[in-house]
């Protein structure tokens, strides 16, 4: 059925909610002068007080990047061209030195990621989760405020194991080894635009190093905050995982709302070695703009992950439902014999928001599986695009993938696309691909509400049930988040 | 971030302007003796087609809509535009899908020119024009000035503007409105060339059904010669309210043969136009089938098979625009990929603000029969209405291992059954030609592929 006027008032009324991370904190920054120069990609590496290779390959993306032409042609994403010079590159909270403990935090620090409802203070455990007492602690978490991570949590308790969580500006020192092998292989400082740009001027993100045979006794975490005005976030997030080793790893994002847009180009790197396992899940909740589409983070990520053993595996979940524009498209190389990828997306835009979003499944070993559960909303104005790539080489035999992309179109004011690219050069590969667009079916809207249900939670009953493929992957104290995320962001539109 | 407002170029990407040379030359020298050059608005189509291929030359590889065709080998040989049909091409049989010892309506283009000796308008109902467009340029200008160029602009795209530059003959085919042809209409196209050099030739088709009549267009594509040549078809199709048109074809062209094709439909208000290809041959083919609504209730089927082996590429493109409500549309693709060759399907679905109620439904699969071969397949969504229903699915692999078991436990040897499931296979998507007659004639160009095998 086609949205009703009072379906629009609805969606209307609730995106005039608040976003409710839309604060700012007040306090004192260090921040980089505006523009993007050698200097300031000097003056980033010279904060961190990087090692000279370092500095080098920073310097060698951006001068790569200064011959690079910005991808504006095949996303369906528009936007005014971006004035690069005309922001941040760096951005801190001023602090003596590294804190050693959570005590030498700056307290408005604390309370920003208490109100963020992110628990910093070890003995807590995450906020939301009911009946978690007494359990052992679920999660670990790597603050990054702007440009530097303020504080990690469990790093003793974890470092007891040989894992490594720590910010990746500490891991450059802490083991320049593992840094320089790994940073940059997966997705080299060339790769595109985006991923080219952060290679020359991250500043902090996580590291983590699984070794041999362990499997991570906690999920360990990133929550990455944009504070300060006018200020591009690039993060860069690198984890290995070796030999048998298992890791589930989540991330969150929120930003202040401002009416100017704000960039966030950040790069994640995942290594599987033999038998070892990443499962990294996103939810995505940065500042999406107003319901005139002012304001909003645009975010332009570079995901990937090599699977380089054998009977290796990495598993994308992402929960997108933030950022004006997303460009986003979580990739897995499938280079180990019977490895396999797995990228489960449920992506919600409404009011002016814009995501092109999917992923790229690259087979190259024997018998390397992938599966994509792809789950589009769309309300408002907003446009989404579904765009994926699966590649089979000549060279993977018996590959299989499965993609299945569903998008649910709620008012007649909004688009959802799919744009799926696939290319076997492998006879013994199957690969299936189905994709359907539909609309909430008036059948499914009477049966629950002849149950007695409400108009909107039927509704959040039925939107959650065309997620749930891809919401169960989700570790259970983010899908607690992620469940009531989706009805936030879709209360009251009844399609 | 503060953002500036200036705008980004409008540059089309991905083509190549310096290929358009040698075309741009030889259109200069012909074109005073093209046909119809004493009617302005003919020459100031071609002129237009001229001026925007000369801006674009062939699209490359780094053209979205061209990422999986590469045109660079036309670049490498010079073609010659072919002069008007020699004699001395004998025919013994001409292909039809009619049975043997009946004749129809049937026209045949030797190298994009006319040959009138092979052609015949008989058993046509009265009213109905059939004729070729150097003559209707001549004689009939005002049945197909309303028409020539409205479909496929050559704004559009830089093989429509080629074509339009060159336009110079192919079929033309007007039914009045409520008029029902009974017999199909064959349109047969030759390809000779030369083996002097290689040849070129831009066929035009243009198809009037008006409301509330009915036609079953059949086209056939072979090869004789064996130079290389470059058919680069332009076909633009009218169908009515309450009309319906069935256009099928079948591409046998020979393996030196480039075959581009494209097609444009524009379909009324209950109208139905139900396009299948069939491709076996050329040595690289590309057929770009769109269809636009343009009245509520309107139903297209576009669909096909191909079959490809040795180095051939075979390209099916379509475009389905939805652009009112209440509109149905159904594709069917399958394809059959040997040796080395390579086999490309993109399919885009267009539901335009406003065309509530659209039924779309997609769906391509392709076999890979040998170690090299290989499929590119792009079916895409592109949604802006949320009354709709739309699906596609895509699948490609080799044949099914139980399925052969259970054939073989039967004790049939591994070569037949393998070919009855092939077999099989393909004919789900002959299935979706409703018209016997053709229908069983597609089967047989399908059964002496396999049986070439």
């Amino acid at each position: 059925m086609a949205a009703t006027t009072e379906t629009v008032e609805q969606v209307r009324a609730v995106t005039e909610q608040k976003y409710k991370y839309g604060f700012t904190t007040d306090i004192e920054s260090d921040v980089a002068p505006k523009g993007l120069n050698e200097d300031t990609v000097r003056f980033i590496s010279a904060k961190k007080e990087e090692p000279e290779w370092l500095l080098e390959w920073r310097l060698k993306a951006f001068r790569a990047w200064q011959e690079m032409e910005e991808p504006h042609h095949w996303a369906k994403l528009s936007y005014p061209p971006i004035d690069y010079q005309d922001a941040h590159y760096y951005a801190a909270p001023k602090m003596k030195a590294r804190p050693k403990s959570l005590d030498e935090v700056d307290p408005e620090l604390l309370k920003t990621y208490e109100k963020l409802g992110i628990p910093l203070r070890e003995q807590e455990i995450l906020a939301g989760v009911e009946g978690s007492e007494g359990r052992s602690p679920a999660v670990a978490v790597d603050a990054v405020f702007d440009s530097v991570s303020v504080a990690t949590t469990f790093k003793a308790k974890l470092e007891e194991m040989g894992i490594i969580f720590c910010a990746i500006s500490e891991a450059v020192h802490k083991c320049p080894e593992l840094v320089q092998k790994y940073l940059g292989s997966v997705v080299p400082y060339t790769d595109n635009f985006y991923a080219t740009l952060n290679s020359a001027v991250f500043t902090d993100g996580s590291f983590v190093y699984i070794p041999k045979g362990v499997r991570c006794p906690m999920e360990l975490s990133t929550y990455f905050r944009i504070n300060q005005a006018n200020t591009g976030q690039f993060e860069r997030t690198l984890i290995i995982a070796d030999e048998g080793a298992y890791v589930s790893y989540l991330e969150g994002c929120t930003a202040p709302q401002r009416d100017e847009n704000q960039l966030h180009a950040a790069v994640v790197e995942l290594v599987t070695l033999d038998d070892a396992q990443i499962k990294y899940s996103t939810v995505q909740n940065w500042y999406p703009g107003n319901e005139e589409g002012v304001g909003g983070i645009y975010n332009f990520v570079t995901k990937r992950g090599a699977c380089r053993g054998k009977n290796s595996k990495i598993s994308w979940t992402q929960v997108e439902t933030g950022s004006a524009i997303t460009w986003k498209y979580p990739s897995c190389i499938l280079q180990g014999d019977n490895s396999v990828g797995e990228f489960y997306s449920v992506a919600i835009t409404n009011n002016l928001q814009q995501a092109d979003t999917g992923t790229k499944m690259i087979h190259i070993g024997k018998n390397t599986r992938s599966t994509i559960v792809s789950k589009g909303i769309s309300a408002g104005r907003a446009q989404q695009t579904y765009r994926g790539l699966v590649k089979i080489l000549p060279k993977a035999e018996g590959a299989r993938n499965h993609t299945q992309c569903d998008s649910l179109l709620i008012g007649d004011q909004c688009g959802a696309h799919t744009v799926p690219y696939i290319e076997s050069r492998n006879r013994t590969a199957r690969i299936e691909h189905e994709a359907t667009t539909a609309k909430i079916s008036e059948d499914q809207l009477f049966y629950c509400r002849q149950r007695g249900l409400s108009e909107e939670d039927a509704v959040s009953l039925i939107v959650n049930g065309f997620c749930k493929e891809v919401l169960k992957e989700l570790p259970m104290e983010f899908a607690v988040e992620a469940q009531k995320l989706v009805g936030i962001s879709l209360e009251g539109s009844v399609g | 971030m503060a953002t500036t407002t200036t705008s980004r170029p409008a540059t089309p990407r991905g083509f190549d302007p310096a290929t358009a040379r040698p075309f741009l030359e030889q259109f200069d020298r012909l074109k005073a003796d093209l046909p119809g050059g004493s009617l302005s608005w003919v020459r100031d189509l071609r002129e237009q087609g001229r001026a925007r291929f000369a801006e674009l030359g062939f699209p490359t590889v780094k053209n979205e809509s061209w990422r999986y065709t590469n045109l660079r080998a036309l670049d490498k040989l010079a073609f010659q535009p072919a002069v008007a049909a020699e004699t001395g091409v004998s025919f013994d049989v001409l292909p039809t899908v009619r049975a043997a010892g009946t004749t129809g309506p049937r026209l045949v283009f030797v190298d994009g020119r006319f040959r009138a000796e092979l052609s015949s308008t008989a058993g046509l109902p009265a009213g109905v024009e059939l004729l070729n467009l150097a003559d209707a340029l001549a004689h009939k200008p005002e049945l197909v000035g309303e028409h020539l160029g409205r479909l496929a602009t050559p704004d559009d795209l830089s093989l429509v503007a080629l074509n339009t530059a060159f336009l110079a003959d192919g079929p033309v085919l007007h039914v009045p409105r409520g008029v029902e042809v009974a017999e199909p209409v064959e349109l047969v196209f030759v390809s000779v060339g030369s083996d002097e050099h290689p040849t070129s030739f831009h066929p035009r088709t243009l198809i009037i059904a008006e409301d509330n009549s009915r036609v079953v267009i059949v086209e056939h594509h072979v090869g004789l010669g064996t130079g290389a040549t470059l058919s680069n078809g332009v076909g633009e199709v009218f169908v009515g309210a309450h009309a319906s048109v069935h256009h099928y074809k079948v591409q046998r062209e020979h393996t030196n043969a480039f075959h581009l094709s494209h097609t444009a439909a524009k379909v009324g208000g209950h109208g139905v136009y139900d396009n299948f290809i069939l491709t076996t041959g050329a040595k690289l083919s590309r057929n770009e089938v769109r269809s636009t609504f343009d009245g509520e209730h309107g139903d297209t089927h576009v669909s096909g098979a191909y079959m490809v082996r040795g180095d051939q590429h075979v390209d099916t493109s379509t475009f389905i625009d939805h652009a009112v409500p209440c509109c149905t549309s159904r594709e069917v693709y399958k394809g059959v990929i040997d040796d080395t060759a390579r086999a490309v399907f993109q399919g885009k679905i267009l539901v335009r603000p406003g065309a509530q109620k659209t039924d779309g439904y997609q769906q391509n699969r392709a076999l890979l029969l040998s170690e090299t071969a290989e499929i590119d397949a792009k079916p895409e969504l592109e949604i802006y209405a949320d009354d709709v229903k739309c699906s596609h699915g895509a699948t490609a692999g080799e044949l099914d291992d139980q399925q052969l078991f259970y054939l073989r436990a039967r004790g049939i040897d591994k070569e037949t059954a393998r070919g009855l499931l092939i077999g099989a296979f393909l004919a789900e998507a002959l299935d979706e030609i409703p018209e016997e007659g053709v229908r069983e004639a597609f089967q047989a160009y399908v059964s002496a592929w396999q049986n070439a095998r």
